[in-house]
């Protein structure tokens, strides 16, 4: 041992000093410093919070109403919005109650447009990490794919898919999250490319690590941030996807609704009774507005570039 | 350069077969036929049927069938209206879509550049400030939801212009649907324009340009203009795809005899080879496109030659 005794004194001193160190000094960690800076956005705190009450109101408040959404009220067919009757937004055609039916569909679409970029983002991020990290031909052959993909006319085959399979809530989901993961994918790989020469991913790999165990384990998390970024501007263009299918008849059906196949009802009855697409339509642009900044929120307190 | 085009028009071959054969695939993987109505056939008629449409011989003899008659650019007969081909029905309705997609189309590129210029020139203005806002406006709101508003006001109330309907391609009957439907590209190419050209107008070249004391609209025409539209040149791919997608709520909201009502109703009716055959010739356009766009972003990137 070449320590000599001076150096070993102030190691053991440093030592302690590190045991008696006060608790307080503590690291402040990515998503730390994240939130922090979240917090002062005010656009994505308002959108944040009027997120929340909207999703809040579509969860819980449909039983705040007297009706459920396939109630016929006989007595009240089409009629204006008006509180003394119990339709806070009117009613449709049929003499259904708007308010509930709204927020009913809105259930539907937040969870179309939630569990589609769920789906998206799984596919995605597993794809372009292991294209990533694998590199080599494995990569190309992976991109080369995604490019073809890329290339589909993609509502058209989601609508062929429908049109074929019959309309089914599951097979919806299935469809826009399958074919909204290619951006994700490519995001991800871009990501997987830079962080693969880094050191701990050379000491997992001297560690005796497997491959996959690597990109769930150590690849995955560090490219969280971007995927979250991704994910809340994802969800809207999700939720635009339903309402674009349920627009033309393809999605939910009958007396289920959502607010795509809301605002294809309002738009029919609109010169008669416009109450019954500017609700939806009100519902619907609020909660895409708030995700938009909400996502762009997110993007300004990740980006590292930005310390 | 000609070899990078050639090579590239090479590549989209064997995605247009991937396209059409998965297509294919799917419509005759999909459960019941397009004979099965609410009246049962008898099953000698229904087996003539099958045999006169060929659905009677094994799937890949279906197929190459199918893939030459594309060759010859012969979408088949369709199933739901009977005395016409699909080639018929789409060669009616697609000079519809087209005008209104190819107006759309320009009037989104145009007017977007132009949006975006102007309000990365007056930057942190009320000027920027304004366009930013409506672009943001823009990009959120649905066609779907636009277009019935513009209705709302333009036709309902104001009685300024017709709701629907074709008449021949008239400018007043076109007019909504070309909005509805460019609205939401206007925004995203005035958002990606004002970026790069911010970006654009801080770079040493453009320092360069006013040093040497050139007029302001000459930089901005011949310097500046060019490399700035390159994020916008990369987004055409998609807003290409998506005006086309577009038109199958803009045509049905409009009442407009394009390819996407034509779309629409044959998936409602089940029109198999409709639908199938709109799918590849969209497909087939949208892939040809996005060839065009990357020939055009190699032309004008120098930093680009394969």
């Amino acid at each position: 041992m070449i320590t000599n005794k001076p150096n070993s004194e102030a190691v053991s001193r440093f030592a302690t000093q590190l045991q008696e160190a006060p608790a307080e000094v503590e690291g402040r960690s990515l998503w730390q410093d994240a939130r922090r800076r979240f917090m002062h956005n005010k656009a994505a705190m308002i959108s944040l919070i009027t997120l929340s009450v909207i999703i809040l109101l579509c969860l819980f408040g449909s039983q705040l109403g007297d009706f459920t959404y396939d109630d016929i009220d006989w007595n009240a067919m089409q009629i204006a919005p008006d509180t003394a009757s119990g339709h806070f937004f009117g009613t449709d055609s049929l003499g259904r109650d708007l308010f509930v039916r709204t927020l009913v569909g809105g259930q539907i679409s937040l969870m179309v447009g939630v569990l589609g970029a769920l789906v998206a983002i799984v596919i995605g991020t597993l794809y372009g990490a292991m294209a990533g990290f694998i590199g080599g031909r494995t990569d190309s052959f992976m991109m080369r794919t995604l490019e073809i993909l890329n290339s589909f006319p993609f509502m058209f085959f989601v609508i062929l898919l429908v049109t074929f399979f019959g309309r089914n809530i599951m097979l919806i989901f299935i469809a826009i999250g399958a074919v909204s993961w290619l951006d994700m994918a490519r995001i991800v790989r871009g990501q997987t490319l830079s962080l693969k020469s880094k050191e701990f991913i050379e000491a997992a790999h001297v560690c005796g690590v497997s491959t996959w165990a690597i990109i769930t384990r150590h690849i995955v998390p560090n490219v969280l941030g971007i995927v979250v970024v991704y994910a809340t501007l994802l969800v809207p263009s999700m939720i635009l996807f339903e309402s674009f299918l349920s627009y033309l008849g393809l999605g939910v059906q009958e007396p289920m609704t959502s607010w795509g196949a809301l605002l294809n009802e309002g738009s029919k009855t609109m010169e008669v009774a416009p109450w019954q697409l500017l609700f939806p339509a009100g519902f619907l642009v609020t909660t895409l507005f708030c995700f938009n900044f909400v996502g762009d929120g997110l993007r300004d307190a990740l980006d590292p570039k930005d310390r | 350069m000609l070899k990078f085009v050639f090579k590239r028009l090479i590549e989209a071959i064997p995605t247009l077969l991937v396209l059409i054969l998965v297509s294919f695939v799917l419509m005759h993987a999909a459960p019941g036929s397009p004979f099965t109505g609410e009246r049962s056939l008898p099953p000698e008629i229904l087996a003539n049927i099958e045999a006169k449409y060929g659905l009677d011989q094994p799937l890949y003899v279906q197929f190459f069938h199918y893939l030459g008659g594309l060759l010859q650019g012969d979408l088949g007969p369709s199933f739901k209206y009977k005395d016409f081909s699909v080639n018929e029905l789409v060669g009616q309705s697609f000079p519809v879509s087209a005008e209104i997609g190819l107006w759309a189309f320009l009037t989104a590129v145009v007017l977007g550049v132009l949006f975006g210029v102007v309000a990365a020139l007056k930057q942190n203005t009320w000027v920027d400030y304004g366009v930013m806002s409506l672009a943001m406006t823009g990009v959120v709101i649905p066609s779907f939801v636009l277009a019935p508003l513009l209705v709302l006001i333009f036709a309902v109330h104001l009685r300024w212009l017709p709701a629907g309907g074709w008449n021949g391609g008239e400018w007043m009957y076109m007019l909504l649907p070309v909005l509805a439907m460019a609205a939401h590209y206007i925004s995203s190419i005035a958002r990606i324009m004002r970026g790069s050209m911010i970006e654009i107008m801080h770079s040493n070249f453009i320092r360069t340009a006013r040093a040497k004391g050139l007029p302001a609209g000459y930089i901005i025409w011949r310097h500046a203009l060019k490399p700035a539209l390159l994020p916008v040149i990369s987004y055409l791919g998609p807003a290409f795809v998506g005006i086309i997608t577009g038109s199958v709520v803009i045509e049905t909201i409009f009442g407009l005899p394009g390819i996407g009502q034509l779309f629409v109703n044959g998936s409602l009716n089940r029109d198999y080879s409709m639908v199938l055959g709109i799918t590849v010739l969209i497909g087939a356009l949208t892939i040809m496109f996005n060839a065009i766009v990357d020939i055009m972003y190699a032309y004008i990137d120098p930093k680009i030659r394969y």
